[in-house]
């Protein structure tokens, strides 16, 4: 557990100084993400104890969400005299992204053998 | 503490824990629960979603006792700095899936472009026709993206990443509520299009959903919401600089 905390975090370091030393424009958390990614296709498997720390800290990414959506209070301001512009961009940028991923996969995806099986099973 | 007596009165009490990070983190994480409690009661409503709760909780508390968001945040940044890890840890639901991306690589890829262009694009275009701050444009670009990297990349821009977050909150219960019966209506039946396109939009939140539905397209969602991160992160810097 231990061992896979740290491995994490060392990805998280590593992604941060990289993307901060090559001015990458990506965050340093995803440029873990990748490293880490590497790491695991080098290995061939997910180690047992970084799955069960990954899936720890994923099973509850909701509750990470709390403080910073607490920061609405913060910037009150802002979204009080902008939120005409923010309702309208976000209810119609919502539902025009999933009808066009959903169209789009629909057309393109081949029905394949494994999608047919009962979901539970998957 | 030794100003604190049995016979301390109640202000003295609050004052004392306040001043403490473990009074807020301990509240957020049992606001989150309560939220949770409600969500499960209610059979899964979307619009009782925990994290609504938790902040809509959270903020009434804070404003009833007069707490600032500094203060309320010397608590909460503990729950807040796992933010960095569980993005990395994205890595190995990612990795589990990959035999499922080879397989539809292509379609998905397209698809999951596509919807990434779409979900910018449109929050930006639809932001700026209605007359939006710049500092509005840059949180609300990366809105699909789930929470962590959504923050980063608004960082990046030199944005509000706590602004970010709501925008994020915000069009993930929105899809969580409107997606299923959307995909529904326009015909989109195949459990992993249907999961792509909540994950590609409503990343966690619309993933959650989309699990809720099917395991194939809770997969289909989870991967989405990996994926829309990487191409989103990749391509809103770049596309930022060269319209703005």
């Amino acid at each position: 557990m231990l061992s896979a905390l740290t491995l994490i975090l060392t990805c998280q370091l590593a992604g941060e100084l990289i993307t901060r030393f090559l001015g990458l424009p990506v965050p340093g958390p995803v440029a873990g993400m990748v490293i880490l990614f590497a790491l695991l296709a080098l290995k061939g498997k997910v180690p047992d104890d970084i799955g069960v720390v990954a899936d720890g800290l994923l099973r509850h990414l909701a509750l990470l969400f709390v403080p910073a959506g607490v920061g609405i209070m913060a910037h009150l301001g802002l979204i009080g005299q902008d939120w005409l512009p923010i309702s309208v961009a976000v209810v119609g940028s919502t539902l025009a992204t999933i009808a066009v991923t959903g169209l789009m996969m629909s057309r393109l995806a081949r029905p394949q053998a494994g999608d047919r099986r009962d979901p539970g099973h998957d | 503490m030794t100003d604190i007596t049995p016979m301390a009165d109640i202000s003295d009490i609050w004052v004392y824990l306040s001043a403490s990070p473990l009074l807020f983190l301990t509240l957020t994480l049992a606001a989150f629960q309560a939220g949770t409690w409600l969500y499960t009661r209610s059979g899964h409503k979307p619009f009782l979603n925990p994290v609504l709760t938790a902040v809509i909780l959270m903020v009434g508390l804070l404003t009833l006792s007069g707490t600032t968001y500094e203060t309320y945040f010397e608590g909460a940044q503990f729950v807040h700095f796992l933010l960095g890890p569980a993005t990395v840890a994205l890595a190995i639901p990612l990795y589990r899936q990959f035999d499922r991306v080879r397989r539809s690589a292509l379609a998905l890829i397209a698809s999951l472009i596509c919807g990434s262009l779409t979900a910018m694009a449109t929050a930006v275009l639809l932001g700026w026709l209605m007359g939006a701050s710049r500092e509005t444009l840059m949180s609300l670009a990366p809105k699909s993206v789930t929470a962590p990297v959504a923050m980063g990349i608004t960082e990046q821009l030199g944005g509000l990443p706590s602004l970010t977050a709501v925008m994020v909150i915000l069009t993930g219960i929105l899809g969580a509520v409107l997606g299923p019966p959307l995909l529904t209506l326009i015909g989109v039946r195949d459990g992993r299009a249907r999961g792509l396109a909540m994950g590609t939009a409503s990343h966690g939140i619309g993933t959650a959903r989309a699990l809720e539905t099917s395991e194939l397209a809770g997969a289909f969602s989870g991967l989405a919401m990996g994926l829309n991160a990487l191409a989103t992160a990749i391509l809103l810097p770049l596309l930022w600089r060269l319209f703005f």
